[in-house]
This record gives structure tokens, C-alpha cells and sequence, in this order.
């Protein structure tokens, strides 16, 4: 069955989802790609998520891999499109309109009324995911030492996962 | 990289002559190598390649960027693409960016998919998934922990963001209701006031 349609509906309705970063989606990502279409398993798109932190560019590319399954190259293809297509245009609008809203009272308050929203939408996607991957000592040792150590240290995030692969192996591989 | 660096600082008014002279394809280039290198998070090396190596924005604009970025849906750096290519070139100059910075992950991400699809069960591999996710997990909570110090103020934010992550995990009322109800609930709240008596409002 064709999937492409499927795939751009559900990415474009994420895409205008995403205030403040892409973990906003993530709970109605879980839903939609998991639950109602199954184009992969929830452990999956942790993995998928996950993995794509350590890719350098925007932190959702792990998109693509959903999109590459469930509608091989054309559905890598329509994701991308239907994910960053309608923000992109809406980005394009403001940056024309936004000098004219320079002086409009109103443009300080959505900035700030939005911030704490989009905080806790960035936890509360956050807390979905932690669901599915923090599970036992070793792996909620990992997720407090990454945040204790990035709260402390200059280091880049990207080292912390690779290092955080190593631990993991060392923690879960049968003996 | 390095070599830019001991360049003197600017005069003003040479940043607008370096923006009037960047082509489509330049822009597509810049932000193609920012998509390849920004390993662990793209708002620095954007920095770093716009403002300080290729001049085309100066700082002030970039934080102002920024923060228009940050409010609107859609990530910091596809969105920052757009802008600042916008700024340069208008719309061209917008997709030459987009696709620049998208296409590396992309590309990255693609094969990734299918290495994971025929050996994401192998006992190694399926070890080591299981220490990179718990890795994301602390990692968004050390974003969640930054931007709380940075963009929020007052108790009542916090009141917002606690309301925010019930209504998503607890009350499972879907992400796009929670942002309208308590996204419209916090704008009120911070309304614009004739003499900012910010500690004495309700």
C-alpha cells in the first residue's frame, strides 16, 4: 500500500507542532508513526531519535529513516518536504513581516508566554521517552550522569552519546 | 577554520557590503558545511560560520535570529536557515540554506536506516542503542535545565510549564490543545501592560 500520502499528512501536522525544537512532537509523533500507522516500533524511533544526536545539522533527521521504511527513497523524500516545508514558510513570512512588528506590544508577550510552553512541551517529550528508555539502574545512571556532567562541563553532547554507546555495551551485553 | 580567526574586526558597514555580494550558491555552501560539522548542536558553528568567518550577519542580528527562531514552530536551525537566507537572498536564498544544512544528517541519517534495518538486532548493537537513548534522555533534560535558566521568569513560568507537562503525560489532551489552551493562558499572562508592574500582576 502506498504510504506516501500517510506520511506527508502525518509530518506536515508535526511540523507546525514543533515550538521550541523538535522534541515538542515527539508524544504525538509516538502516537501517530507507532501507534496508529505502525511504521515502526516505539523502542525504534527511541533508537531512531536517539541515534540521530550524534548526526551533526537539525536534530529530527532521524525523520528520514521512518520515512525511507514505510515509502523507501520517495517517502525519505515526502517526509522531508511535509516536516520542513510548512515551518520554513511560515519562518519565511515573519522575517518579511517581522520589522513591522517591531513596535507591536504584543510580540514581546507571545515571546514570553510562549517560552514556559514550550519548556514543557520539550519535557513532557522528554518524559515520553524516558518511558521507553529509562528502564533499571545502569540506563537512569546514564541520563543523570550526561545531565550532571553537561550542567558542569563544557562537552560536546554529541561525545557524551558515543561514550554513553560504550557504557551501554559494557552494561548490556550478555556475558 | 582557524585562519579566519585572526582576521581584525569589521568596519562598519563592510558586513552590508559582504551580504550584497553572496550568491545562492554560497549560501548553499556555507550552510552545507555547517550541516556536515555541527556535531552536538548547530546554534554555535551557525555563529561561528555566519557571524564571525563569513560576516554576512553581525551579532546583534543573530541573537534577534534567534529569538524569532525560538518562538516559532520549527527548529532553531532550519529555521535560522530560512532567515538569514531570506536576509541575503529572499526566497532563493531561504531554500539554498534549508536544503544546505538539511541535506548531511539527511543523507547521514538515510544510510543509517538502513544499516539499523539489517543489523539493528544484533546483541552489540541493540546493547549499545539502549545506553544512547538513556544518553538523550539526559541530554534533553540538561536543554530543559539551560533554557529554564535563560527564558524563564517568576514563579507563574514555572506554574505554565508544570501545567504544560500534565496536560501532555497526565491528562493526555494532545500536544496541539495544551499549546493553545496554556500557550494562550501564558501570552494573557504577560500581556502587554501600560507601566510593566510585572511583580504586582496576577
Amino acid at each position: 500500500m502506498n504510504q506516501i500520502p500517510a506520511l506527508v499528512r502525518v509530518f506536515s501536522y508535526l511540523s507546525i507542532l514543533t515550538v521550541g525544537g523538535g522534541m515538542a512532537a515527539f508524544p504525538e509523533m509516538k502516537i501517530l508513526t507507532v501507534e496508529v500507522h505502525k511504521w515502526l516500533t516505539f523502542p525504534q524511533l527511541i533508537h531512531l531519535y536517539s541515534v540521530g544526536q550524534m548526526a551533526p545539522g537539525p536534530n529530527m533527521m532521524m525523520i528520514v529513516v521512518i520515512g525511507q521504511w514505510a515509502g523507501g527513497i520517495l517517502g525519505a523524500i515526502a517526509v522531508l518536504i511535509a516536516f520542513f516545508g510548512p515551518t520554513a514558510v511560515l519562518a519565511f513570512l515573519v522575517a518579511r513581516a517581522w520589522k513591522k512588528l517591531e513596535n507591536w506590544p504584543w510580540r514581546t508577550s507571545i515571546q514570553q508566554g510562549l517560552a514556559p510552553v514550550s519548556i514543557g512541551l520539550l519535557l513532557a517529550g522528554c518524559f515520553t521517552m524516558a518511558k521507553g528508555a529509562i528502564f533499571g539502574v545502569e540506563t537512569a545512571g546514564i541520563a543523570v550522569g550526561v545531565l550532571l556532567i553537561l550542567l558542569q562541563y563544557k562537552v560536546n553532547p554529541a561525545l557524551l552519546v558515543l561514550a554513553s554507546a560504550v557504557v551501554g555495551v559494557l552494561s548490556f551485553m550478555p556475558k | 577554520m582557524t585562519d579566519t580567526a585572526s582576521k581584525p574586526a569589521v568596519q562598519p558597514g563592510k558586513t552590508a557590503a559582504k551580504a550584497a555580494a553572496v550568491s545562492i550558491w554560497q549560501i548553499f555552501l556555507e550552510f552545507l558545511i555547517i550541516g556536515a560539522t555541527s556535531f552536538g548542536g548547530v546554534v554555535p558553528y551557525l555563529r561561528g560560520s555566519l557571524v564571525t568567518k563569513r560576516q554576512w550577519i553581525d551579532d546583534k542580528e543573530f541573537v534577534e535570529m534567534l529569538s524569532i527562531s525560538q518562538s516559532l514552530p520549527g527548529l532553531n536551525a532550519t529555521n535560522m536557515a530560512v532567515l538569514v537566507g531570506e536576509k541575503l537572498r529572499g526566497v532563493m536564498g531561504s531554500i539554498a540554506g534549508l536544503l544546505g544544512i538539511c541535506l548531511p544528517g539527511g543523507l547521514l541519517m538515510f544510510a543509517v536506516g538502513i544499516f539499523y534495518h539489517h543489523h539493528g538486532d544484533h546483541v552489540w548493537i541493540t546493547a549499545a542503542l539502549k545506553g544512547v537513548a538513556a544518553a538523550a534522555v539526559g541530554l534533553i533534560l540538561a536543554t530543559v535545565v539551560s533554557l529554564s535558566k535563560k527564558s524563564l521568569s517568576g514563579k507563574f513560568d514555572f506554574v505554565f510549564m508544570a501545567m504544560t507537562v500534565i496536560a501532555v503525560n497526565r491528562l493526555h489532551l494532545g500536544v496541539p490543545r495544551t499549546l493553545v489552551a496554556v500557550g494562550i493562558l501564558a501570552i494573557l499572562f504577560h500581556r502587554p501592560r501600560k507601566h510593566q508592574k510585572e511583580s504586582a500582576a496576577q
